[in-house]
């Protein structure tokens, strides 16, 4: 097996963590923030069903959320729901949107009350105050905490795995059966180098928001 | 007419009764200083003018028209008191800029939202919006800031900031401005400034209900001058008079332990 055959066939299954991972991203972000509300809310029996929801979500391995979302509609319900793919991309959804919807939390709860009394009187609404005062200072207090977790996501989308989803380290023990083990190893390199990718991001945004205090 | 009166408005923390039963009117053109030291309601009461608080009991006036009445559920709709709370502007003792916009976008900002409202903002936004930003300029410039619009607000001194928050209250055309301690945040040499252009909107007959703990200042500034105490105004008169020659013994003690220090 030579070195560019294996090297396209690892990149051709890292496409499937990159999917996740950007999936994740792009409906976990909005669903924590949503979810955030929830647990922020005055109306106390929201508030308390989302917190419950949120403890349990990352009270529990997401490996078994994985398993969970796949085989659970079936043997609930009976026939096959969901694909391979989309139930891992549902539970990683469900799930980063859980921690995600904490550091919205903190973020936002860090912002002193004057900021939003001071849209108050000068008649703005709560969407506003939120969209045009709050969020922009919320995101740049939150980019270091979400920075880990974004990097946390990029290595735990091998986890999709578990319901024989081929992603790159599935890929690899496959050479690994047939007797090469050093692509197992070599799969490094692409986490390394996606993480080295999402670092220099992280930082060119810190940066980008750094104009103001 | 009083274009304010406050009659006998209440308001309490759980058991904590901080104003009871407080009763004033402000003519349009008037500066009115409240005085007092901490925890005798002065901010709550300001709090309340701009709906920040909840008052239990009471009302208030605006123009003779009632703005909110404690016992009529009908002057307290949320979406109304948006609207209500535009009589009033407050300048906070923390500034509050909105630390992502520079000196010129704090102080249009909210006037761009709410011409959204106006009926014919589609048509004439460009119009409105030049409008706008001729105002806000025009206030910056009132405030000695022409030369700082492109700043953000970390990059101010404190006296800079407050003095944009002013221009931002200002930009909003209240009937009401209100001071909540505008140089306790102050390092001493950076509060005259301030004070300056408080004394220049004074002057214009800018109607304003200034909350200090600087009593020279009261005293040059302010057409009268309130003592609270324990959540009631004691005493309230001239300002030579509460602050040289007060008649009750609460006013004498607090100016006699202010003088102390």
């Amino acid at each position: 097996m030579s070195f560019s055959v294996v090297t396209s066939q690892l990149l051709h299954s890292f496409l499937i963590n990159c999917e996740i991972f950007a999936v994740t991203l792009v409906l976990g972000l909005p669903l924590g923030l949503i979810i955030s509300f929830g647990s922020m809310s005055s109306f106390r029996p929201l508030s308390w069903l989302t917190k419950t929801f949120v403890w349990i979500i990352r009270g529990s391995p997401l490996m078994l959320q994985v398993i969970i979302v796949f085989y659970g509609p079936g043997l609930i319900w009976g026939g096959q729901a969901v694909g391979r793919l989309d139930a891992a991309i549902i539970a990683f959804v469900i799930n980063y949107a859980c921690y995600f919807s904490e550091i919205f939390r903190g973020g936002i709860g860090s912002i002193p009350a004057g900021q939003q009394e001071a849209g108050q009187v000068l008649g703005m609404t709560k969407s506003q105050i939120f969209f045009k005062v709050t969020l922009l200072q919320v995101i740049k207090r939150i980019v270091p905490p979400m920075g880990n977790e974004v990097m946390t996501l990029i290595k735990d989308t091998s986890l999709a795995n578990i319901i024989a989803n081929k992603e790159i380290i599935m890929m690899a023990k496959d050479f690994t059966a047939m007797g090469i083990i050093w692509p197992l190893f070599y799969t490094l390199v692409f986490f390394l180098v996606a993480c080295g990718l999402l670092t220099l991001l992280l930082g060119w945004f810190e940066k980008k928001l750094s104009y103001f205090r | 007419m009083s274009v304010l009166e406050v009659k006998n408005l209440k308001k309490s923390f759980g058991s904590l009764e901080v104003l009871k039963d407080i009763d004033f009117s402000l003519e349009k053109g008037e500066t009115i200083a409240i005085i007092g030291s901490s925890g005798s309601g002065k901010t709550t009461l300001l709090r309340c003018l701009n709906f920040l608080e909840r008052p239990n009991g009471g009302r208030l006036l605006v123009d003779g028209k009632v703005i909110f009445d404690a016992d009529d559920p009908r002057t307290q709709k949320e979406n109304e008191i948006r609207k209500k709370r535009l009589h009033f502007g407050l300048v906070f003792q923390s500034f509050n800029l909105f630390p992502q916009y520079t000196v010129l976008q704090n102080v249009r900002l909210a006037s761009e939202l709410l011409a959204r409202e106006r009926g014919d903002y589609r048509r004439n936004k460009r119009k409105i919006l030049a409008q706008i930003d001729v105002e806000a300029r025009k206030n910056l410039e009132q405030m000695g800031l022409t030369d700082k619009i492109d700043y953000y607000p970390h990059q101010l001194s404190g006296g800079q900031q407050q003095r944009v928050a002013i221009a931002r209250a200002l930009a909003m055309q209240p009937d009401i401005l209100c001071f909540d301690e505008p140089t306790s945040a102050l390092d001493p040499e950076l509060t005259g400034e301030v004070l300056k252009v408080i004394k220049g909107l004074a002057e214009k007959r800018t109607t304003m209900v200034i909350v200090t703990h600087e009593m020279a200042f009261a005293r040059d500034v302010a057409d009268r001058v309130i003592f609270m105490d324990g959540g009631v105004i004691v005493e309230q008169g001239d300002p030579e008079q509460v602050l040289g020659n007060p008649k009750e013994e609460r006013t004498k003690q607090f100016l006699a332990r202010y003088y102390e220090q």
